[in-house]
């Protein structure tokens, strides 16, 4: 592994996972993210891991779950149509508590929509997709770096919360080139998940740790037998009908979540101190807004950007405080305008939301943005 | 048979079971259950996974590494158990929803890509639990919630379908024959690759209500008066076997196996 590598966004999200610990990927072909998987096909033999391309995306992800119950860390990698066959046994995931990462580099939709062309239109369908209430946990990368770094972040996540995590790339920074400092992995920064303590006999697998809060997960294999369903189960995985422990067990499932946000909530913020205007954006339009803010205030405007790198958990408390001193938020999305919804229910009307959206398969260029900065202002 | 060696794979304080009185699936789980203790299975190296149905509740009365999963994508979970850890032995329960319909595509890639796992089909020929429904297995002409006026289409053959997909076992019996049933998920298990067992039971609650076999005897003698070994129905003609179940082995050969192939190219990429 070199220390400068010029990688693809995808290529760097497949070396990220790797060096993450990621011993599985199950897949299914699909632009424009099979990158991602003709890498693991030819990594993974070579560390003991292994590689499936499955017969569908629906297979790709049980696989996926498969392996992680078997106790590999698992990777799977998909964009919009296979997003969307995906979200089942997302829920099972969920539902069952089983870490696994989840890739989508978004394209244009709905259905085939745009193949090879940039989107940001499954941001909700990351939030939402799967029926039934979760808490979620969805990285946007907005360059190759980051695209290395956040893989590593979704399984530490993964592992940490023991359930599903998402990275929503898009196929501008899927297939991007940019120079990648590769970081040396520091073994002690990697999370594995919680093993139990207990004998086999006393082993209860969803009993959260009073320490913690989160249950510990034994793998198939390991000496221990327990029972994995995707029904509303109890302590001992076993489905309930009982009012209680239907209760305790969806509580518990928001709540790991919940009380942890902060440690998990990333956003990162440029010139945003004295802003009048501000520009929200991720991913690809990240960049061009970026851009977009740096020569607004060469013009003399009191521009700044705000970059929510976890679109779930929002960064809402954050983004709220600085909503009570500027005028205006500015929200380019390469969509008809989805976390424009979620900036508007944290800044709770204490400064005016403009969205800006673009459905044409285009990127952004930065003079779009700033001529939405220069009309605020 | 040791009952108690029997019995301790049973997860009694889950009891009572969801099953029908006098419900098949519980004669394939202890058929199951004596096969999987003749060859001195370990619990906590034995995968149980199902779809979703009455044949998916299997898993939950088992005590093993169970996984109860969507509905007809079991084998795709147990496909991602098996290459992460290719020690384990890993059964799939399921019914003929989960097989032929939902899970149709799962099957035939299973049985193509010969992995060494153990699929034991619980046909019914109905949709039990949801109350009812056609299946993919109804026999044309039957009667169901969907198929009020008798079904139109043809039913799939199961074994037939393994067989093409390229399974290295496949076998068919009846609940009426549960000493044989026992025998060929033994051999199924024992056999490295995909085995297909399919198992013929009945659901007397929704499809023989509906089907002149109401009764649980009713339907057991419907499989004992109709079942005709393979070595027999070879010498008969295809009228003298319209509507009979055809039992027996009808695959039992040694091919690659997945699991096996993949293992072999870690070592030859590791070697490089």
């Amino acid at each position: 592994m070199p220390d400068v590598a010029f990688w693809q966004g995808n290529e760097a999200i497949a070396y990220g996972s790797l060096a993450a610990g990621c011993r599985f990927f199950g897949g299914y072909p699909i632009t424009p993210s099979s990158e991602i998987a003709e890498i693991m096909a030819e990594e993974l033999p070579k560390l003991n891991g292994r590689f499936i391309q499955m017969e569908d995306e629906i297979a790709g992800i049980a696989a996926t779950i498969g392996g992680s119950i078997a106790g590999m860390k698992s990777l799977t990698a998909t964009s919009g149509p296979g997003f969307s066959l995906k979200q089942e046994n997302l829920g099972l995931a969920y539902m069952a508590e089983i870490p696994i990462v989840v890739v989508d580099v978004m394209r244009g939709g709905p259905s085939t929509g745009l193949p090879t062309k940039t989107a940001q239109q499954d941001v909700m369908q990351a939030r939402w997709g799967t029926h039934g209430d979760h808490g979620t946990i969805c990285y946007a990368p907005a360059s190759v770096q980051e695209c290395y770094e956040v893989a590593i972040k979704a399984f530490n996540a993964a592992e940490r919360y023991r359930q599903p995590v998402l990275i929503m790339s898009d196929e501008i920074i899927g297939h991007m080139r940019e120079k990648v400092l590769v970081p040396k992995i520091d073994p002690s920064k990697l999370v594995d998940r919680k093993r139990p303590a207990d004998i086999p006999e006393k082993f209860v697998p969803y009993r959260p740790d009073p320490k913690d809060d989160l249950p510990c997960m034994a793998s198939f294999g390991d000496g221990y037998t327990w029972h994995i369903t995707g029904l509303t189960h109890n302590d001992w995985g076993f489905p309930t009908n009982n009012a209680d422990e239907i209760e305790k067990k969806m509580k518990r499932l928001m709540r790991k979540i919940d009380r942890f946000r902060d440690d998990i909530v990333e956003y990162e913020t440029v010139s945003a101190e004295d802003a009048e205007v501000i520009v929200l954006a991720y991913g690809s339009v990240a960049r061009s807004s970026l851009r977009a803010v740096h020569e607004a205030r060469n013009r003399g405007i009191k521009a700044g950007f705000f970059r929510p790198i976890t679109l779930w958990p929002f960064p809402d408390k954050e983004l709220e405080k600085l909503a009570r001193k500027v005028k205006t938020i500015i929200v380019p999305e390469l969509n008809c305008g989805q976390m424009v919804l979620e900036v508007e229910r944290a800044v709770h009307g204490k400064a005016k939301v403009v969205a800006h959206n673009l459905v044409n398969g285009e990127l952004f260029k930065p003079e779009e943005i700033l001529a939405v900065i220069e009309e605020v202002a | 048979m040791p009952n108690q060696e029997v019995f301790s794979w049973l997860r009694t304080r889950f009891f009572p079971h969801i099953w029908c009185p006098g419900c098949g699936h519980g004669i394939i789980m202890h058929a199951l259950l004596r096969a999987l203790v003749t060859l001195k299975k370990k619990k906590s190296q034995t995968v149980i996974a199902s779809g979703i149905g009455c044949s998916s509740r299997m898993a939950g009365y088992i005590d093993a590494c169970t996984v109860h999963t969507t509905h007809g994508r079991s084998l795709a979970f147990a496909t991602g158990i098996k290459l992460a850890k290719p020690d384990l032995t890993v059964i799939d329960v399921m019914g003929d929803g989960d097989c032929t319909a939902i899970g149709g595509n799962h099957f035939i890639h299973a049985c193509r890509r010969n992995i060494d796992i153990t699929a034991i089909v619980m046909n019914n020929n109905i949709y039990g639990m949801t109350g009812g429904q056609a299946s993919p297995t109804t026999p044309a002409g039957s009667m169901a919630t969907t198929t009020p006026y008798g079904a139109i289409d043809p039913s799939f053959d199961i074994c037939k379908l393994a067989e093409g997909a390229g399974a290295a076992y496949v076998a068919r019996s009846t609940i009426a024959n549960p000493k044989q049933a026992e025998q060929f998920i033994l051999n199924g298990i024992q056999k490295k690759g995909f085995s297909v067992v399919e198992i013929l039971t009945h659901c007397h609650t929704t499809f023989g209500r509906k089907n002149n076999r109401r009764t649980p005897i009713d339907n057991v003698n419907y499989f004992k008066n109709n079942s005709v070994p393979l070595a027999k129905a070879k010498d008969m003609s295809p009228e003298e076997l319209a509507g009979k179940i055809i039992t027996g082995e009808f695959v039992n050969k040694d091919v690659p196996e997945y699991t096996d192939q993949y293992l072999a190219l870690i070592e030859n990429v590791r070697g490089k």
